[in-house]
């Protein structure tokens, strides 16, 4: 590990990584309002930065993977590429510690690909009421927050970027949103308040007892009591749970994302949710292993409950945004059952969800606002027939509701499969019914996808649908396609993150345990 | 890698590519589709017979590592046999024919690009299940063969039924799947690995073979359309008529069974499981026989057999004896793709799929007369057709386990087998003879089209299209019979022996019908299913007689009155019959209505109760405030009441404090 001062070039890639959007957002407040789409360019030439510098954060990385080895015993259980780490408020020992490994990378490049994306998206079309620059340098400022969570390793400095997603946010939805979007916005940012207080109160109980706020130490829950980490666990998790989210404390993100404007639901679905998983796995489990030993039969339960509830509510509902919004709760299910089990399938399912989960929703997201986009309803009753008027939608959309719904072949499957192994690894009565109810859960995926698929694409074109153009525009097609490709790649090749995420799970374990 | 593994390696990719590159092709680009899709299977088919040579009676095995999830080694592995290598070839050759077949059948449709494609992802996922050696590798195939069976049985835009039979066909079989993962998983964690051979060589407990065996025999049951997961197969005869002979017919629903063989020695060691399948595919067996007795829609009458025949696979192995099964696979694949292939030339012909609106089509139509007559001999079991030395073969290991209790089952197990077989034989000859006779013998009941083949590249046209006769009665006026594809008439006047594009499949495919079961005396290829030698005993005469009796019994009845169906002769059990003794009524109430109300029960109870709760907290907390405003907004003399009132109380506290202490 490096020390305060000690710059390396990955520690600069870390700085640059969280600084450029910070440094875009700022730039683009400083252009004058009718340069409007000047000002898109620049915020998009700046999230494209940002993925550059973020996806050059694994040179160098790759090199000592094989140091992580569990041979090295007594290693910490964060063993980051590249980390930087400067003093920051030295008065309170506040540092400002980044680092990045195969946990986090995989997740960091996502975040930045979506947020590029959506900037990407804004160049070509800009939702009502206009003021594409200050939604571009929103997104900025709301990437500069998830990138920063990902890649803190002080816990003081995990939460000032846990929340410096909160406010941007809830602009994006306020002012771009559909038509009941102040409640929801306001909702959004109150529940996720309700989390943040705890998460405060959970970091401060860590760092108190601890007396260091710092991940790398902190991992395997050294120097905390049982008693502190069963509270800490408690804490963190309840925080960590709302913004998975996980049932029964979801219901803000149907609301959240049926009202935000495109962009926003997909930065929403694809990256933010995973702000809480990943707070799970790196904090909350990484800190008090203890309590989460303790708490995970309840989590693994919720968490199924989750798939099984979220499905069955998705079968039933009406509005094509809102079924997607659902999905999540299901899909995110999965992910916190793959937690949920404390093992390194478990860890790596949910990994390797994450990110599934991140590219085929978003991409959900993209194509659902292009259908209410065009046809300006939502409502599954009076949709259909798209494939006669638009066929390579329709096509599209069949992909991304069958990678969705978590086929072989495709991303989502590694997930979903390998959490349901996960908790037939644990065995025992639970886990093993657990398992089955999953696996149900994932036939119940297919049901709702499928009769989403059915109302919208099959049978006779709706009045709404049938006079699209059939045509897709070029951006649209540039948007998407990485996504589509994503899709296809990372089931096919799923090593891609499960392969950097060997060797951080496998130290996360041997020092949780 | 070896030769045989770089050609096991190259059957799977070489139609994905193809297909991957179909899928970007444009719409209405024909002649590109038709060549990526009949060079995928045609190279595939190339690769397949390279292969048998090249595997030359040996088996072979390669694995790469594909991903390790946390100690569990998924592989990107490929186990070859020769048994492997002739699903192979049956595989590529009947989508070969398929593919070519379609150029003429979809010729006026103006999404025969995308189809074309999906074909070829098709076969490729096939030929994936085939030769993987990995589990997981083999559930890839397994799903993606699922999801487009899915595309394709939706492809027909004028059927209206076609989305929801698609929908079900993917559902039903999702549900079995359920199964199919778990006892991968179960599997897999045990093993450590989900290499087919780590699988094999692992000393499983015999609770936990038994829990993983089942569980995969649900997944097959779906696939193979097995009792009670059989309702999605009629259904989905609701696709093209190509896509019914190659993956409802052909391959798919066979996968199930070819599964099975590549882990039976597991199934070996849990004869618990094998009993299960052997009742199973005795019921199948039946149902399907009887169901298929009853139906008025030609290809419903081809997919009841399927089932039937697919009952009969499921037995052979449930009797321990999956060469017997692989060998009624590969007979069933061809004789079952033929008759398809040749209801097609028919549906397209005559512009209806129901019997009732056929007859007498033999003299218009010789090359699908006999093709079909052929296909339906061969069905029946008539020597020395294929269908007679495979279904034998199966007859003679059930009655080796139900009198000798040889092998790994029970001995009541073989006698279910043995008996329903027999009784199956001669269902399976009544249904066809009653077939054959109803279609292409006594008078014609087809009515003249009134149109003349109208392209139908637009909604308008197809619109145009429905009121047709055939299509009207499909659509209209046969509540039992769901119809299924009715392509539109595309020419004119009395109908004809199809096009060449058409023709040489029927040709093609009859060959094997024919000639596949002589193989049998062939020692490599004995040698290659692992199958006995034959040696015909006194009970060949059995299923012979029982042959001719079903057969006897339709063609006398057909003879009392040529105008009658001989379904009639099933007096009130026709209507049971004909909608499968109700099984899709009662999949529909216990399973989808229940299904649907606890979703609309979830979603209210999730936004009354649980985001309720959220809401209740947010309105009290705002009324809260209000309520302390209200306080607050007081005039002065109140508040300076209230000021000294909060003064006393504050200094009786303080002294009663003091007092204390």
């Amino acid at each position: 590990m490096t020390g305060g001062g000690d710059l390396t070039l990955g520690g600069v890639g870390l700085a640059a990584t969280v600084g450029l959007p910070a440094l875009g957002a700022l730039v683009l407040a400083l252009f004058p309002a009718r340069l409007d789409r000047a000002a898109r360019v620049t915020g998009t030439a700046f999230a494209a930065a940002t993925l550059v510098v973020g996806a050059l954060l694994a040179v160098g990385g790759s090199g000592d993977w094989f140091s992580y080895l569990p041979s090295s015993a007594g290693a910490p259980g964060v063993r980051p590429w590249h980390d930087l780490d400067l003093p920051w408020v030295p008065g309170l020992d506040l540092r400002f510690h980044l680092g990045v490994d195969g946990v986090s990378y995989p997740l960091v490049v996502l975040t930045a690909l979506l947020t590029l994306l959506c900037c990407g998206s804004l160049l070509w079309r800009v939702p009502a009421p206009g003021r594409g620059r200050t939604l571009v340098a929103l997104l900025l400022v709301v990437e500069v927050g998830i990138l920063g969570t990902f890649l803190a390793l002080d816990l003081v400095l995990f939460f000032l970027f846990f929340e410096v997603v909160l406010l941007p946010m809830y602009a994006v939805i306020a002012v771009w949103g559909d038509a009941d979007r102040r409640r929801a916005a306001r909702k959004f940012v109150l529940y996720t308040l309700f989390g943040s207080v705890l998460l405060l109160v959970g970091v401060l109980t860590v760092t108190t007892a601890a007396g260091t706020a710092d991940l790398v130490t902190l991992t395997g829950g050294t120097g905390l009591s049982r008693g502190t980490q069963l509270a800490a666990f408690t804490l963190l998790a309840i925080a960590f749970a709302v913004k998975s989210p996980l049932w029964p404390l979801h219901t803000w993100l149907p609301d959240a994302h049926t009202q935000a404007p495109t962009v926003g639901s997909v930065i929403l679905a694809g990256v933010l949710l995973k702000m809480g998983t990943y707070g799970l796995i790196r904090v909350a489990v990484g800190v008090a292993p203890e309590g989460a030993r303790w708490a995970a039969p309840v989590l693994g339960i919720l968490a199924v409950a989750a798939i099984v509830v979220g499905s069955l509510v998705c079968l039933a509902q009406s509005e094509l945004k809102r079924l997607i919004a659902y999905s999540s709760v299901g899909h995110l299910g999965f992910v916190l059952l793959g937690i949920a089990t404390l093992t390194a399938t478990g860890f790596q399912a949910a990994l390797i969800g994450n990110i599934a989960h991140g590219v085929i929703t978003g991409l959900l997201f993209f194509l659902v606002g292009a259908i209410k986009d065009r046809t300006h309803t939502g409502a599954l009753a009076e949709l259909g027939g798209l494939r006669e008027s638009t066929p390579r939608l329709a096509g599209l959309l069949g992909f991304a509701a069958i990678a969705s719904l978590g086929l072989p072949g495709l991303a989502g499957f590694w997930g979903e499969a390998f959490a349901v192994a996960a908790a037939w690894q644990r065995g025992g009565a639970l886990w093993t019914t657990l398992a089955v109810l999953a696996a149900l859960g994932g036939a119940l995926t297919a049901a709702y996808l499928l009769r989403l698929l059915r109302r919208v694409t099959h049978g006779p074109a709706a009045p709404a649908v049938l006079a699209l153009a059939p045509n897709l525009a070029g951006a649209e097609v540039a948007v998407w396609g990485p996504l589509v490709l994503l899709a296809l790649v990372i089931g096919l090749a799923p090593a891609l993150v499960l392969g950097v995420a060997e060797a951080p799970v496998a130290a996360l374990l041997e020092a949780i345990r | 890698m070896t030769g045989p593994v770089t050609l096991g390696v190259l059957l799977p990719a070489v139609p994905f590519g193809l297909a991957l590159l179909g899928l970007l092709l444009p719409q209405r680009s024909r002649t590109g589709a038709a060549a990526l899709g009949i060079a995928g299977a045609a190279v595939s088919l190339a690769v397949a017979v390279a292969l048998v040579i090249a595997l030359d009676g040996r088996a072979a095995e390669a694995a790469a590592e594909w991903v390790d999830v946390g100690g569990l080694a998924v592989a990107l592995a490929v186990r070859l046999d020769p048994a492997a290598a002739l699903v192979a070839v049956a595989v590529a050759a009947v989508a070969l024919a398929v593919q070519v077949y379609s150029v003429g059948y979809l010729r006026d449709d103006d999404r025969y690009a995308p189809y074309a494609a999906q074909v070829s992802l098709f076969t490729a996922a096939m030929l994936l299940v085939v030769v993987s050696g990995d589990l997981i590798l083999l559930l890839v195939g397994w799903e993606v063969m699922g999801i487009c069976s899915y595309l394709l049985i939706g492809h027909d835009r004028r059927l209206p039924e076609a989305p929801a039979a698609a929908v079900k066909a993917f559902l039903v079989t999702r549900v079995g799947d359920v199964g199919f993962l778990l006892g991968i998983v179960v599997l897999g964690v045990a093993a450590g690995s989900f290499r087919i051979a780590d699988v094999l060589a692992h000393d499983f407990s015999a609770g936990q073979l038994t829990a993983a065996c089942l569980l995969l025999l649900a997944g097959v049951a779906g696939k193979s359309a097995q009792f009670p997961l059989h309702t999605w197969l009629p259904d989905a005869m609701a696709g093209p008529t190509p896509i019914s002979a190659l993956i409802h017919a052909a391959t798919m629903v066979a996968a199930g069974i070819y599964a099975v063989t590549r882990l039976f020695p597991l199934f070996t060691r849990a004869p618990a499981a094998l009993a299960v399948l052997g009742v199973m595919g005795a019921v199948t067996l039946l149902l399907g026989a009887l169901a298929a007795t009853a139906q008025d829609d030609i290809k419903r009458v081809l997919a009841w057999s399927t089932v039937s025949q697919l009952g009969y696979m499921a037995g052979a192995l449930a009797v321990g004896s999956p060469p017997a099964a692989l060998f009624h696979l590969l007979s069933h694949a061809a004789f079952k793709a033929l008759l398809f292939l040749s209801a097609g030339a028919v549906i397209h012909a005559v512009g209806s799929n129901l019997i009732s609106a056929m007859g007498g089509l033999r003299r218009p139509m010789p090359v699908t007369f006999w093709c079909t007559a052929l296909g339906l001999a061969a069905l029946s079991g008539a020597p020395p057709l294929s269908g007679f030395w495979s279904k034998d073969g199966i007859l003679v290991a059930a009655e080796r386990v139900a009198r000798h209790h040889a092998g790994p089952t029970a001995a009541w197990v073989g006698w279910l087998v043995w008996i329903a077989g027999l009784v199956g034989v001669a269902l399976t000859a009544w249904y066809a003879t009653r077939l054959l006779l109803r279609t292409f013998l006594g008078p014609s009941r087809a009515t003249p089209h009134p149109i003349d083949g109208a392209p139908t590249d637009t909604p308008e046209a197809a619109a145009l299209d429905a009121p047709t006769p055939g299509a009207d009665r499909t659509l209209g006026t046969a509540p039992i019979d769901a119809p299924a594809s009715a392509p539109a008439p595309t020419t004119a006047g009395s109908p004809h022996d199809p096009p060449p594009t058409m023709r040489w499949p029927m040709l093609l495919l009859a060959v094997p019908t024919v000639a596949l079961g002589l193989l049998v005396l062939v020692a490599p290829f004995r040698s290659a299913l692992d199958l006995a030698e034959v040696h015909p005993d006194g009970f060949v005469i059995i299923p012979v007689a029982l042959l001719l009796l079903g057969a006897g019994l339709a063609w006398w009845r057909w003879r009392a009155d040529p105008a009658t169906d001989p379904a009639t002769a099933l007096g009130p059990l026709r209507p049971a019959l004909a909608r499968a003794l109700w099984l899709d009524e009662v999949q529909h109430t216990l399973v989808v209505r229940p299904v649907r109300a606890l979703g609309r029960f979830a979603r209210r109870a999730d936004e009354t109760v649980v985001d309720g709760a959220v809401e209740g907290t947010g309105r009290g907390a705002s009324g809260l405030g209000r309520g302390l405003e209200l306080l607050h907004r007081a005039g002065v003399p109140r508040a300076a009441a209230a000021v000294l009132a909060g003064a006393l109380l504050l200094g009786a506290a303080a002294l009663a404090w003091g007092g204390a202490t």
